[in-house]
């Protein structure tokens, strides 16, 4: 199989011990975000991506990659001895973890989560690895109308999919069009949104809005919430496993892998959906049972989905050029920032790459059963670290990454107004993740637009000449209008029974 | 009005021996307690700020002794600071503090919630070591 020499042949790349550093680089840093509630893998590898500028774009990806799996790692942590999901993910794990912890079993969840998300995490590279190809090769085919309308669905899906309020996602997202469209026009090259200010006409650097947005705007956004009562957190020794657990895992592993993968390698994104499903499933499989009282199902399954999702959003990512999660999304900033054009062709082009990147994926996730399995205990002492030493470090990298892109004090001013921005969209409960994907998709989506526009000379039609286009587009207004259905046929029934079922 | 002694308390072997020694001088005075357990409430996780275990047990403690006894979990910007105005909203008698064996560096880089107590309360402070 020729997939599978070309993988080995990135594990090869990888395994250069200067490749093997800056894997173990991230992901030791990725589960220090991981486990630190409010700093997710996004803010880390957005305030990298000026550091990666000095490195080539495989050891950046490397690091980046073992930064996103370490975040996943990191983050059930923080769920099961403090039941504070560090991220969006771990929120099905924090139900059944922390009661396992509260009843003397956090090493067993803690062991639970790690080996499955080394399963799930293992399995989803592999498929990724035969996934991405066949689809970059259909990928190649596809016509600007398509591709714009590839667009339009991740946005559309990852906006309503995501989150509450479909009404603050849309307006998350707008937001983030709008940003994208600061600065000279690529095709014409007049200057929009510009103020008639030449250093916004030069357009908008993505280090200095994603900074902004996540580093930043987190942590004004914990300024103003300094003071809380400490959570108390369940002290535990090394993770391990009896017999038994193990029996009571493994299935639950492999179901979590299947539910997650799909879910991340569709552009419906996010892990929310797989991890509360797989949740579910367990939960039935096992009549109830012990389910709310800490049942290890309840912890393997949703981990495993969860990291089989993260493995499932390289699909789109390398294939297409489509990101599906703010990690994501800003990974693929950096390979514009390193000049590579994220698309179809970036497998063929860039073949040694992906498949060092890939290949890494595996490295970094062995790197991590490694690394956390033994160092549990350690994670959960970073919890004691005061807010203000850790934001004022945040603070510093994100001035001097704003900095350093351009060298531009204008851009210091600019990483401010998106703090602001940061902070109000928290306040106000806007997701983030809509916007840097409106940010970083909006152009991609405009370029494909104004291309089918210009070989159908200005006719409307050429947008919907392809089926594909057609077909997606029903996807995306049916996403869009089902749940509003729905939710108007339902509204005399309680939607929570259901939910409990 | 009865006379109030205010105990610092951690969960640990200096609070301990700061509530004993202050459980002591209750009776001696007959004085009622206020435990007061402070936070900067900056970290997510702060080990000298008791745990609902730690609580129900300390109080369990406190009833065992006869002394009529209050406990008060607060958060500021300073524990010391904390402990002298809750001190000065009831007029105590006196402040007791376990304090720990620090070296004047430790102190400038640890700072000092004993050395703030000692410094600004009003009334008597009784420092305690454990034995």
């Amino acid at each position: 199989m020729d997939n599978v020499n070309l993988l080995l042949d990135g594990l090869g790349a990888a395994a250069s011990p200067e490749n093997l550093m800056y894997a173990a680089i991230g992901v030791i840093l990725g589960t220090f975000v991981g486990v630190l509630p409010g700093i997710g893998p996004a803010m880390a590898v957005a305030l990298l991506l000026p550091v990666t500028f000095g490195l080539g774009p495989t050891q950046s990806f490397i690091m980046f990659a073992g930064i996103y799996y370490g975040g996943m790692y990191g983050g059930s942590t923080t769920s099961i001895l403090l039941n504070t999901p560090g991220e969006s993910a771990s929120v099905m794990t924090a139900l059944e973890g922390n009661k396992m912890a509260k009843k003397g079993r956090a090493a067993q969840a803690l062991a639970t989560a790690a080996i499955g998300s080394f399963i799930a995490g293992t399995i989803g590279t592999l498929l990724v690895a035969f996934c991405a190809p066949w689809l970059a090769d259909i990928g190649v085919e596809i016509g600007a109308p398509s591709y714009f309308a590839i667009i339009v669905l991740a946005m559309v899906l990852v906006t309503s999919v995501l989150g509450d309020s479909k009404l603050r996602g849309f307006i998350s997202l707008f937001l983030g069009l709008t940003i994208g469209l600061v600065g000279m026009d690529l095709n014409t090259g007049q200057p929009r949104l510009s103020f008639d200010q030449p250093l916004l006409a030069d357009r908008l650097d993505i280090v200095v809005v994603a900074v902004g947005i996540f580093a930043l705007g987190e942590a004004l956004w914990v300024a103003a919430h300094l003071r809380r009562k400490p959570l108390e957190v369940i002290p535990v020794g090394q993770p391990w496993m009896g017999k038994e657990d193990w029996k009571r895992s493994w299935g639950p592993w492999f179901r979590g892998t299947a539910l997650g993968f799909p879910f991340g390698a569709v552009p419906a994104g996010g892990a929310e959906t797989p991890t509360f499903l797989s949740y579910v499933l367990e939960r039935r499989l096992r009549k109830g049972e012990e389910f709310g009282e800490g049942a290890i199902e309840g912890v393997a399954g949703p981990e495993a989905a969860n990291n089989a999702s993260a493995a499932g959003t390289f699909v789109p990512l390398l294939a297409m050029g489509i990101p599906v999660t703010a990690t994501s999304a800003v990974m693929l900033a950096a390979l514009q920032g390193q000049g590579i054009q994220p698309g179809p062709q970036l497998m063929s082009e860039h073949a040694d790459l992906v498949w060092t990147l890939l290949a890494s994926l595996l490295i970094g996730n062995a790197l991590l059963l490694v690394l956390n399995l033994p160092l549990a205990p350690l994670w959960a002492k970073l919890l004691v670290i005061p807010r203000p030493y850790l934001y004022a470090g945040i603070l510093f990298f994100a001035s001097l990454g704003a900095y350093s892109a351009n060298l531009q004090p204008f851009d210091v001013f600019l990483l401010l107004v998106f703090g602001l921005l940061g902070l109000t969209m928290r306040r106000f409960g806007l997701p983030v993740l809509p916007l840097i994907l409106g940010v970083i998709l909006g152009p991609l989506g405009e370029k494909s637009f104004r291309e089918a526009l210009i070989i159908s000379g200005g006719e409307a039609s050429g947008l919907f000449n392809e089926t594909l286009a057609i077909v997606l587009y029903v996807v995306a207004v049916l996403a869009i209008v089902t749940p509003l259905v729905l939710g108007a046929l339902r509204r005399r029934t309680p939607t929570d029974v259901e939910v409990r079922a | 009005m009865s006379r109030t002694i205010v105990v610092a308390y951690t969960p640990d072997q200096f609070g301990q021996a700061a509530v004993e020694a202050a459980v002591a001088e209750a009776r001696l005075r007959d004085a009622e307690l206020l435990v007061v357990n402070g936070t900067r409430g900056d970290a997510l996780v702060d080990d000298s700020f008791a745990g609902s275990a730690q609580l129900t047990e300390l109080t369990a403690r406190l009833a065992a002794t006869g002394v009529s006894a209050e406990v008060r979990q607060v958060v500021g910007a300073d524990v010391g600071d904390l402990v002298v105005e809750v001190a000065q909203e009831r007029g105590a008698i006196l402040v007791v503090v376990g304090v720990r064996r620090r070296s004047p560096v430790g102190k400038l880089l640890m700072g000092s919630v004993s050395q703030r107590i000692l410094l600004t309360a009003d009334c008597p402070v009784l420092a305690v070591k454990p034995d």
